[in-house]
């Protein structure tokens, strides 16, 4: 069996920071990490091939340094990975970034064996579209299998795959066959902690570096800047409240008068809602 | 959007101002498409929030709206046409077949993009839900074409070109994205996020039927079983008048029953920050904010939460908000409407208590388990 978990090196958002005045986003010094969605898709992959053998591959496109990220792939286990880099790259909206990466994973069919299963996060935290796998999973004409909960089972005899999917309301039991894209929903499986093995081999292992025409992409106009039909026409900062809250007084006052001055502030505000509240509250 | 996003951001400029030479063959793109959700026989109120954006995008573009619903034949259907109307579509474009009656990808986009083909809209908007972001990502890479997620903003540029409006870098910025050279434009919203237009009694009106071609056999993925979320635990958190929440403030999973029975004697329901969700204390369909769900209510009532950009934008549309915090620098009190330094524990039941005696004789306490 052979698995391609698609991850992508962001900024950790939780320490960005926006620049007061030029509301660009201050990058410098902020450290990055695996998408952390993409880790629930690496882990799946992993256990589905501890299960029934095979390679996990770890493919990304990005700058050369998101080679720190396939690393980082390599010691929770993954086999092998790919680093797709190319200038050509360079302002890829969702569309060219699915064309370019499902580009990538016929080149590592071709190099490596067709994989059975392409997972994908949910979404990323940068990018924040949860597009970019169902364009792979479009573009390599794969079964598309999102949100992901659970992979009930897989039968490589039959080359079907049983998975639990959550939809609205509730969840998707959905029988399907192999090859298929997944994209995982998070909070499945968090991410093993590798063993000794894996972080010394990890940092022994040539990573495969690939650029457009290495990865097989012979229209470089459906690339980057040129192959996105989106565009950023501008950035802006929220419009901040004009005041901030009207806190009510709570000196020398007990806990029952502030919440009785609350809920008369409350019912001023919202007039209608005591009335409603009266006539349907849970009683 | 991927990549593009995470770039720094010149402020506009360079390709964005390319838009005007659109193709040809994209010139006979008009009109405005919204597509309805049709969940186990219910519309998805957000398809009506879509239907009073996309009305305002039409009539400024002095174009047509169409609600556009694949279901299968039957009076659900038959319904979601009606619903249509009332919520000023001006046509709808319908395509009955049973394999549509659950979602599934393959068919459903087959469908549309059969339609957009063969109808061209200009503008094709589609709910942010689990089902609208599954469709929508193959439909434009199918179509070749640009798709901005999760807008909070729709606007028609001077030129006629759709100005879509997001957050970025959860929440801390916006940027504003057009679709260069490709039709249609299209784009996902969250539920709750945009205004629920008012219902009229507007009659049905034209209804284009479209036959599509797919056959049960050719369909690969099969729908086993379907296991509802069931009445209990079935948050319709975003639907909510009235919305308790609790963040870390409130220190441990038992004090929770606080959230809990405040929000039953107001009829509320409730939810959480993040964090909650992550250290296991309430399941993730109560987390608020940006990855989670986007409210509304009349009333929010969050205790224990800083108030961080995430939540933030998660909250913002509800019409009052009321913050409960020990902090009075908590950020939360920036974009809070009333606030109180207090510590939730002892806090939340007084509130409580207050509300029932308020709202009594009519009203009663029932603890939640
Ligand atoms: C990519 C990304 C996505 C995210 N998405 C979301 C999201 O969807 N929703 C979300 O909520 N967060 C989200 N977050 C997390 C967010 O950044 C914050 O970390 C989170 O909202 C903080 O939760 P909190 O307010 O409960 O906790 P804290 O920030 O720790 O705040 C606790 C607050 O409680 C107050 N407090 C302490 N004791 C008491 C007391 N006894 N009584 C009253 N107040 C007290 C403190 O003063 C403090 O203000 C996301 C983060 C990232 C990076
Ligand atoms: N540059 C990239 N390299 C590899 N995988 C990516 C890249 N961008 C997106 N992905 C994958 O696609 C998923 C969805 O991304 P997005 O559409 O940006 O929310 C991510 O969770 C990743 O698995």
């Amino acid at each position: 069996m052979h698995i391609v978990v698609c991850i992508k090196q962001v900024p950790d958002s939780a320490q960005i920071r926006v620049h007061p005045v030029t509301n660009t986003i201050m990058r410098q010094g902020v450290p990055t990490i695996i998408n952390p969605y993409d880790l629930f898709a690496l882990e799946e992959a992993l256990k589905v091939r501890d299960y029934h053998g095979g390679e996990v591959t770890v493919l990304t496109m990005g700058p050369p340094m998101a080679e720190d990220a396939l690393r980082k792939a390599l010691t929770y286990g993954a086999d092998r990975a790919v680093l797709l880099t190319d200038r050509h790259f360079a302002g890829s909206d969702t569309l060219a970034t699915s064309f370019a990466l499902s580009q990538a994973i016929a080149q590592i069919g071709n190099s490596f064996g067709t994989p059975d299963i392409v997972f994908t996060g949910k979404q990323t935290i940068d990018g924040d579209t949860a597009q970019v796998g169902p364009g792979i999973a479009k573009r390599l004409n794969l079964v598309q299998l999102t949100y992901v909960a659970k992979i009930a089972s897989i039968e490589l005899s039959a080359r079907t795959i049983t998975v639990e999917r959550r939809s609205e309301g509730g969840t998707q039991v959905l029988k399907s066959e192999l090859p298929c894209l997944i994209t995982m929903l998070e909070g499945t499986a968090s991410i093993r902690r590798g063993s000794l093995e894996d972080a010394l081999r990890a940092a022994r292992s040539e990573i495969v570096k690939w650029n457009a025409a290495e990865a097989g992409i012979e229209d470089i106009t459906k690339c980057g800047l040129r192959g996105s039909p989106t565009v950023v026409k501008r950035v802006f900062a929220p419009t901040p409240r004009a005041e901030k809250a009207a806190q009510i007084d709570t000196t020398e006052k007990t806990v029952r008068d502030v919440a009785d001055e609350l809920v008369t502030s409350i019912f001023t505000h919202q007039p209608a809602l005591e009335h409603e509240l009266s006539s349907t509250g849970s009683a | 959007m991927g990549t593009q996003k995470s770039k720094a951001s010149p402020p506009a400029g360079g390709r964005a101002d390319t838009k005007k030479k659109l193709p040809e063959h994209f010139r006979d793109y008009r009109h405005v498409w919204v597509f309805m959700e049709l969940e186990r026989g219910q519309v998805h109120p957000v398809s009506f929030e879509l239907l009073g954006e996309g009305r305002r995008l039409a009539d400024q573009l002095g174009a047509q709206l169409a609600g556009v619903i694949l279901g299968p034949p039957g009076d659900s259907t038959q319904h979601a046409v009606a619903e249509a109307f009332a919520y000023d579509a001006d046509l709808v474009y319908l395509v009955e077949k049973p394999l549509l009656t659950d979602y599934r990808n393959e068919p459903f986009t087959k469908a549309l993009t059969d339609l957009v083909n063969k109808y061209k809209p200009e503008i094709l908007l589609l709910g942010a839900t689990t089902l609208g972001r599954d469709l929508a990502g193959s439909v434009a890479t199918t179509l070749l074409t640009g798709l901005t997620a999760d807008c909070t903003g729709l606007d028609v540029d001077a030129d006629g070109s759709l100005a879509a409006t997001r957050p970025t870098f959860g929440g801390s910025l916006l940027c504003t994205i057009y679709t260069l050279n490709c039709r249609p434009q299209m784009a996902t919203v969250r539920p709750r996020v945009m205004r629920m237009p008012q219902r009229s009694n507007k009659p049905i009106g034209r209804v284009i039927r479209h036959n599509l071609r797919m056959w049960e056999d050719e369909i690969v993925t099969k729908v086993v079983d379907f296991l509802s979320d069931g009445q209990s635990e079935n948050a319709n958190l975003a639907y909510a008048d009235v919305v308790v929440a609790g963040g870390l403030g409130l220190g441990a999973a038992e004090n929770l029953q606080l959230l809990k029975n405040l929000a039953h004697t107001i009829g509320g329901d409730y939810g959480c920050s993040r964090p909650l969700v992550q250290k296991g204390w309430l399941a993730a369909d109560r987390q608020i904010g940006q990855t989670g769900k986007t409210i509304r209510p009349r009333l929010y009532i969050a205790a224990g939460i800083s108030g961080a950009v995430q939540h933030r934008v998660g909250v913002e549309g509800a019409d009052l908000i009321v913050a409960i915090n020990t902090d009075p620098n908590a950020p939360i009190f920036d974009f809070a409407n009333v606030g109180v330094v207090a510590d939730a524990i002892s806090f939340l039941p007084a509130l409580t208590e207050v509300f029932i005696k308020r709202l009594a004789p009519r009203n009663h306490m029932r603890l939640v388990n």
